[in-house]
């Protein structure tokens, strides 16, 4: 091996452990509060099961041929794990800007794609656990078998990752823990509700199908109800190159922001 | 080889403040250098910019021959920080945080490990390991910040007024491993309030004021640049009325203590024999101010004085 070959091997060998070491820092944090970070979630679902799905839902009947139960299943989940994977990034790289121990990272040599993907894997992570357990809440609730087990995971994943950088972006501008919770309530909470979770957009008038279809949860929550049940509203190739869209435009700007230190050097 | 090199570096702030006005600077490799100023001089902003917290306006920084600008891993990696104020995740134990920093700087976990446990043995917190930071006195998160800053072993090492609020017996302590680290070849800067701190510790001194390097020189010779140093005298028999001396600036501040304005060419032996020709007999004997800091004021003083001078000329 050339001697520049073996210095590239040691400077990635030295990213994966800074990227492992905040990795770990960041599962470590919200698996010690498990009863703040991963059980609400559990419970809030099972609430939304027993009142939509089990009383009101055997009122509604079918939705796309399927049981109401059934069909609200993968919004479920997938809220669960939007909520998650965000409010896990930007309350965790908030709190590191607030008490300054982001300062660690900044003086370390990690470069800051690795800060970025240690955060955004943390987040992840825990949208995924979270959206495993609703899942198995649901499983006690209906009986559902994956249509496709690999978009399924792929949807997951990729929503995860997508929503935890849309936490970091809200976590660079915030100035106030005010302003972490503004987004979630404002945007978050409107656009989840609004992207099919709880109906088909069929059942709207032209006008507000077409205006759905800005709504990028909508895709996610298609596609992830295409994996589970073999239905959806759109294309599933044009639900994944939205959501891979905006995987990239959100990673430029996170990279972009972390570069130049906006709101965390002066 | 210069540990540090900053050349024409300035800083100005969003809100129009230029904290630094074109700082030229160069620490020497081993050297052990205090910068020193008054509250708002530029100090932190500037070893805010040497350690990539603060961004520069213009002007280059360069450690150990490398650009902080094009090769910033390799200079971070050279470089240890102590900041002035606690920057903690206030809920994690004391070893985790120390080991964390030695991951971010990509020491394996097992390594991570053992250079924490012999740092916070020698920093006297290994007891403390498993408590988490937020139960820790200043003290103890003082030296955990220096642990924390020298677990990657850095050539390079900036502490910001690392004793400010710690008891005198472990500032002493703090000053005894300093001095070991230096000894061993580290590199260290310090910003401190304490000028008897610099005094002991640090071969060369900058002073700093409102953004400029006001003087850099040897502490040695910096001290000789006093040209009167005023000492209290107690003396052994209470005096009645104070005889004079030729040649000698004395005051009596009460029956036992008098205070002498001594010139560097005069000799304490001179004094204390001029004194015992009135039969007057000295006990014991300390500086009235630190000398460091008449020094620093003086420099501060005359720096500003002179701007002035230039701007009224202008």
């Amino acid at each position: 091996m050339s001697a520049r070959a073996g210095l590239a091997l040691a400077r990635w060998h030295r990213y994966w452990i800074t990227f492992a070491t905040l990795l770990n820092k960041e599962v470590l944090r919200f698996s010690r509060i498990w009863v703040q970070t991963i059980l609400p979630s559990a419970i809030t679902t099972t609430l939304y099961f027993v009142v939509f799905g089990r009383l009101i839902g055997e009122r509604i009947g079918t939705m796309d041929g399927f049981a109401y139960m059934d069909f609200i299943v993968p919004g479920l989940v997938l809220m669960a794990v939007i909520t998650n994977a965000y409010s896990n990034v930007v309350s965790s790289f908030y709190s590191s800007k607030f008490s300054r121990y982001v300062e660690e990272l900044l003086v370390s040599p990690a470069p800051p794609w690795v800060i970025l993907a240690g955060y955004v894997a943390g987040g992840a992570i825990r949208g995924v656990t979270v959206g495993v357990v609703v899942m198995l809440v649901a499983m006690l609730f209906t009986d559902l078998a994956p249509h496709s087990l690999g978009i399924t995971l792929l949807v997951f994943v990729l929503t995860a990752v997508l929503f935890a950088l849309g936490g970091f972006i809200n976590a660079v501008y915030a100035n106030s823990f005010d302003d972490i919770s503004i987004v979630p309530t404002f945007v978050l909470a409107p656009l989840t509700y609004l992207g099919g979770v709880f109906y088909s957009i069929d059942l709207l008038p032209g006008f507000w199908q077409t205006l759905s279809l800005l709504n990028p949860v909508l895709y996610m929550v298609n596609a992830f109800r295409y994996g589970l049940l073999g239905t959806s509203d759109i294309p599933l190739g044009m639900a994944f190159v939205i959501i891979l869209a905006f995987i990239g435009v959100f990673t430029l700007v996170s990279l972009r922001l972390l570069a130049r230190g906006v709101g965390i050097k002066h | 080889m210069h540990a540090l090199a900053v050349e024409q570096l300035r800083k100005v702030y969003s809100t129009g403040f230029e904290a630094l006005k074109g700082v030229d600077l160069s620490v020497p490799e081993g050297d052990f250098f205090a910068l020193l100023g008054p509250n708002g001089a530029g100090k932190s902003t500037l070893i805010g910019i040497i350690t990539s917290l603060v961004n520069k306006t213009s002007g280059s920084v360069r450690v150990f021959g490398r650009d902080l600008e094009r090769e910033p891993e390799a200079v971070k990696a050279a470089l240890g920080v102590v900041p002035q104020e606690f920057n903690f995740n206030l809920f994690l134990p004391v070893a985790e945080v120390v080991i964390n920093q030695a991951g971010y700087f990509g020491i394996p976990r097992r390594e991570a490990k053992v250079r924490a446990e012999m740092l916070l043995r020698k920093l006297d917190l290994w007891d403390r390991r498993r408590s988490e930071m937020r139960l820790l006195s200043g003290g103890m998160k003082r030296r955990l910040m220096i642990a924390r800053a020298l677990v990657h072993r850095p050539r390079l090492l900036i502490l910001d007024e690392p004793t400010a609020g710690v008891d005198i017996e472990i500032r002493r302590t703090m000053w005894d491993y300093l001095r070991q680290l230096n000894a061993e070849g580290t590199t260290i800067i310090l910003t401190t309030h304490y000028l008897e701190e610099a005094e002991s510790l640090c071969r060369h001194i900058a002073v700093i004021d409102r953004g400029r390097i006001e003087a850099v020189a040897e502490t040695g010779a910096l001290l000789a640049k006093l040209d009167t140093e005023i000492f209290v005298l107690n003396l052994k028999q209470p005096l009645k009325c104070l005889p004079s001396l030729p040649g000698f600036a004395l005051t009596q501040c009460d029956a036992t203590t008098l205070e002498a304005a001594l010139h560097r060419s005069q000799s304490l032996t001179e004094l204390f024999a001029a004194l015992a020709r009135h039969g007057i007999e000295v006990g014991s004997m300390r500086n009235k101010q630190n000398r460091l800091e008449q020094l620093f004021l003086e420099m501060v003083q005359r720096g500003r004085g002179t701007r002035a001078a230039a701007a009224q000329a202008a």
